[in-house]
């Protein structure tokens, strides 16, 4: 059960996760005892579950990022299964994420430039298993990149 | 472009699961003092390479069961098109990603939403009455793993 404070607490963290915990009291009014106390609880539960830093990989040389909208050859039971492990061990891949629709897997694929993006889409994608058919979108821009939620 | 040790690597991979941890516990993990680490954490930081934080948060303990990835077409372009489609699209609350991309479609944008329901009141009030906006293509995600990425 979430309380309208436990909702309040997580917009205000959400919009600033690097704040302080006593910055974050005083902005919600709360003494910081009581404010460590709902986080605590928030945790517990398992709604929060913890807090990542975002990687920039443009900062870190990574100039091309591609998304490759896969469909698999789903006469193939175990299709998906051995699809995914073996895009797991490609380091270039980013993120791997299974969709109900036209596409069945979308993997997010970084590279220095072009050419070694070619290498790895040659060498390591398109030996990937039980692919019927790949499309690409070239990244361009990030707009928006919060991934807030509307709590 | 920043360089980057060993040691830089497993710092970024490690905040990358955990941003909380402190200096002094990160030097001990990899053998290093805490004034040491912190300057390298600085200079992650300072450098682009870190490029914020974000929380880690259950999406359906928290009420938001569907994420559907809408691939959308511009029906008209156009400098001006552009602008006032991003403006638009986002503010959308339940818009939580906007990446301008080339190839099948022009932007591909990650909904959040309660339920289908909700998600379809967002679409047809919200998504479809942006300016310009033409094809739209719909993919609910099913299952969703981000990498550590070529550390």
């Amino acid at each position: 059960m979430l309380y309208d404070l436990d909702r309040r607490i997580l917009r205000y963290m959400q919009a600033d996760p690097t704040q302080s915990v006593p910055d974050l009291a005083d902005r919600l009014s709360l003494t910081t005892s009581r404010l460590t106390r709902r986080v605590e609880k928030l945790k517990e539960a398992g709604v929060l579950r913890g807090q990542r830093a975002v990687i920039d990989w443009q900062a870190l040389g990574y100039a091309v990022e591609v998304s490759l909208r896969v469909t698999l050859d789903k006469t193939q039971s175990r299709a998906f299964d051995e699809f995914i492990e073996a895009a797991r061990d490609i380091p270039e891949v980013t993120e791997i994420q299974t969709f109900l629709g036209r596409v069945d897997v979308r993997l997010s694929v970084i590279a220095k430039d072009m050419g070694h993006y070619q290498e790895v889409y040659r060498s390591r994608i398109l030996t990937l298993p039980h692919i019927a058919d790949i499309e690409s979108l070239m990244h361009v821009a990030r707009i928006k990149s919060d991934e807030s939620l509307p709590i | 472009m920043i360089d980057l040790d060993e040691i830089d690597r497993s710092l970024l991979k490690a905040l990358a699961e955990d941003a909380t941890q402190n200096a002094g516990a990160l030097g001990r993990r990899f053998g290093l003092s805490q004034p040491a680490t912190w300057r390298r954490i600085k200079r992650l930081q300072d450098s682009g390479a870190i490029a914020g934080r974000k929380l880690d948060l259950d999406y359906e303990k928290l009420g938001f069961g569907v994420t559907v990835f809408l691939g959308v077409k511009l029906a008209t372009k156009g400098r001006v098109g552009l602008e006032d489609f991003e403006r638009a699209v986002s503010a959308i609350p339940e818009v939580q990603t906007v990446e301008h991309v080339l190839g099948l479609y022009d932007y591909r944008l990650r909904v959040t939403a309660r339920d289908i329901s909700d998600f379809e009141r967002v679409l047809r009030r919200r998504v479809m009455t942006l300016p310009g906006v033409g094809n739209v293509e719909a993919n609910v995600l099913l299952s969703e793993e981000r990498r550590p990425g070529p550390l």
